[in-house]
């Protein structure tokens, strides 16, 4: 079975959670215990409706607030997907979460209150979502109960919506307009009643059509290090192999690979997945690789194919998501984990900002707060191997640590 | 290419036409403990008997074939737990030949450093925590990895895969470090402690369907067996081995029951089942509508309560 990973935003009160739990109420996956919890709740509480946010908002101070604050995982399958909901919270401060989520799901859900229309953070949303390159968005229009399920209200949001496609850089992004209302639950999983004029999918109907081949991006195969396996058993007497996760391409035995950072030539002698040998490991495979001559390989090193180099480099430029309260100062020194590697880090200059409201561009900043995103000019103390986040996902991403905190302070694209 | 690799066929079928739920799962938690062995130090496996730890054994099994598991197992052993479970772990672990560690909740009850609950609804699952922080702070342990899902609980849906513990074990939810990608950030400050989950993105039928793909055997008690119970609170309750309170107009009867998971027997009610083999337990979870904690009573004491035990340093 496909397992389908989709990252949500929407702003306080537009809905987000009771789509979530429509969805999940719709496709009968929530529990005989769940479902009471939220009858015997929504009852508690006065409501004339099922409140099916309550399937969702997990911690006391989100009930408390009635908002979500961090983002919580919500599994739920159909005969075809399983799927994996990352439910992020919209409101302004909390833009670190909306990365994360984005960060691991393959498509995403905008959603956006058909009263109030595309507002300042339906243009975050989609920013984000646009700088992570998630390639399916589906930006679902809720609450059209509230509006008399007007067409017009529809195509007016929609196009609304379009003018801020034009200005992204990520032009090949697939996105689809879903008039729904989560409460009554139209178009999430069955089809509305109200909505004759829309002939397109309901949510549903879309996600169990996405094609996951097309989804997960395609690169040159790139195998880093994590760790190496050295059993000194009499069995096993001279075994060295290389644990680790193969991204953006295939790797098979014979193969020429270069070891990097030594520049070392070898080929691949066996592939192994637990103790069994294969021919040929796939994308987001984790196995075990043996080399045919005795290279001296280390966490961290990574093994590419023979004319198929990354970018080997002490300086890059990035694109930073800064998620820690401490600023980001130019000048700064963090340590940058790229993949399973680490470098330590100088900040040499902050090129410009996205203004705040994604207007343009703020220069002669010096500074980062949370929730900024810049482009950052950043020196090594060695050379890292990466590529351009717009070609490898993986290989074109790192997170900064604050090495005073510990703390994951930001994630950087690499241009 | 010799001969012999021709031979090979290519079964591992996580291409991206044929992408099979578990299989991408267990990339993603081989992946994790692999972070976990290069990352710290001194890491442990929390193993508990139960079919989510027994998971666990079995990914790292696979993740570093072929030498062994590189960090011991440890048992936090409440005393209730039912035999069958203890003598499936005592055989686990000599098969393995790795190291054990067992500490005793009985062990913080005599230090005084915990009082034992009296009553109906006694259980010695809280008191679990003292005795797993102390045994943190004996060996020095920097990464606890766990078999807790996400999906189980609420709460549980906000942990992260590496989840930071302060000093004192606690969880702070407001400030957890963000995972990007595949990232996983293991820097800590001396004194504290990370708890991993590496399955934490599996859900209860997918850690059934692995254990009936991998062949892995688990306790009996997971399958449908007679044993003597009785009924409180629509729960159904093991009257044998004495460690669950029972009141004298609570009727003991003989079912056929199994258990959907293996707490402390004290809060780990059974649920009626004739599932006696593997394949039943996975249509049965499959076709099943009370979630996997529904019979836990641990969690129905209040609605909060799993993510108040987590904040005082639980599992």
């Amino acid at each position: 079975m496909e397992v389908l990973k989709i990252a949500t935003a929407g702003s306080v009160d537009d809905g987000k959670s009771t789509l979530i739990g429509r969805l999940l109420y719709d496709t009968k996956s929530l529990t005989d215990d769940k479902l009471e919890a939220i009858e015997r709740t929504s009852k508690q509480k006065g409501y004339d409706y099922l409140d099916f946010s309550l399937a969702t908002d997990g911690l006391v101070a989100e009930r408390e607030q009635g908002i979500t604050i961090d983002v919580a995982h919500i599994y739920f399958s159909t005969a075809s997907k399983s799927y994996i909901i990352a439910d992020t919270p919209g409101h302004v401060e909390y833009t670190r979460n909306m990365v994360t989520g984005a960060s691991t799901s393959q498509a995403a859900i905008i959603l956006i209150d058909a009263r109030k229309g595309v507002i300042e953070q339906t243009n975050r949303h989609f920013f984000i979502n646009n700088l992570l390159r998630i390639k399916d968005v589906i930006v679902a229009i809720n609450k059209m109960d509230l509006v008399d399920f007007s067409e017009d209200a529809f195509n007016d949001i929609k196009a609304d919506f379009e003018e801020l496609m034009d200005k992204r850089d990520y032009q090949d992004q697939k996105i689809t307009f879903i008039p729904v209302s989560a409460l009554k639950g139209d178009n999430v999983v069955n089809r509305s009643q109200s909505m004759d004029w829309y002939k397109g999918q309901t949510l549903l109907e879309h996600l169990e059509e996405l094609d996951l081949q097309d989804i997960y991006n395609v690169g040159t195969p790139r195998f880093p290090v994590q760790y190496v396996i050295r059993p000194k058993t009499e069995e096993f007497h001279d075994f060295r192999g290389f644990a680790g996760k193969v991204y953006g391409g295939e790797l098979s035995v014979g193969d020429e690979v270069v070891v990097l950072p030594s520049m070392t030539r070898s080929k691949i002698k066996a592939i192994y997945f637990y103790d069994t040998e294969y021919q040929t490991a796939p994308r987001r495979s984790s196995v075990t690789i043996t080399l045919e001559d005795e290279v001296n390989v280390s966490r961290g090193d990574m093994l590419v194919k023979v004319g198929d180099l990354p970018i080997v480099d002490k300086q890059l430029t990035a694109t930073i998501s800064w998620m820690d309260s401490n600023q980001l100062t130019v000048g700064g020194k963090y340590v940058l984990q790229h993949g399973v590697n680490k470098a330590l880090a100088k900040v040499d200059a902050i090129d410009h900002k996205i203004h705040p409201d994604y207007s343009g561009i703020e220069e002669n900043v010096s500074s980062l707060n949370m929730n900024d995103i810049a482009k950052v000019r950043l020196r090594l103390n060695k050379p890292i191997f990466y590529d351009r986040f717009k070609e490898h996902r993986t290989n074109g991403s790192f997170i900064i640590i604050d090495s005073r905190t510990n703390h994951t302070a930001g994630v950087g694209f690499i241009e | 290419m010799s001969t012999l690799a021709e031979e090979i066929k290519n079964p591992l079928t996580l291409t991206d036409a044929e992408r099979p739920n578990a299989n991408a799962l267990e990339h993603e938690a081989i992946y994790i403990l692999r972070e976990v062995a290069a990352q710290f130090e001194k890491p442990v496996l929390l193993f508990s008997g139960g079919k989510d730890s027994i998971t666990l054994v079995r990914l790292a099994q696979k993740a570093f074939w072929p030498a062994k598991i590189p960090f011991p197992l440890m048992h936090i052993d409440t005393g209730h737990n039912f035999p069958e479970t203890i003598e499936f772990r005592d055989k686990l672990v000599e098969e393995l030949g790795v190291e054990l560690i067992v500490r005793n909740v009985q062990d913080s009850i005599d230090q005084g450093k915990v009082v034992e609950e009296t009553g109906k609804y006694a259980s010695r699952n809280m008191l679990q925590t003292t005795t797993l922080l102390d045994a943190i702070e004996e060996f020095k342990f920097d990464a606890c990895i766990g078999g807790a899902r996400r999906d189980e609980e609420k709460a549980r849906a906000k942990e992260r895969i590496f989840s930071v513990r302060d000093d004192f074990g606690q969880w702070d939810e407001k400030n957890q470090r963000p995972e990007l990608f595949d990232m996983l950030n293991g820097q800590i400050e001396m004194g504290q402690n990370v708890r991993v989950f590496p399955i934490s993105n599996w859900t209860e039928l997918d850690v059934w369907s692995y254990i009936q793909k991998e062949n892995i055997e688990i306790p009996s008690i997971y399958f449908a067996h007679k044993r003597n119970t009785f009924l409180r609170d629509g729960l159904i309750w093991s009257a044998e081995d004495g460690v669950v309170f029972r009141a004298e107009d609570e009727k003991v009867e003989e079912r056929i029951v199994r258990f959907r998971t293996v707490g402390d027997m004290s809060c780990t009610a059974a649920v009626e089942s004739y599932a006696d083999t593997i394949d039943k337990v996975v249509s049965e979870i499959r076709d099943s509508k009370i979630s996997e904690r529904g019979a836990r009573i641990d969690d129905k004491r209040s609605e909060a309560a799993m993510e108040k035990r987590k904040q005082q340093g639980y599992f």
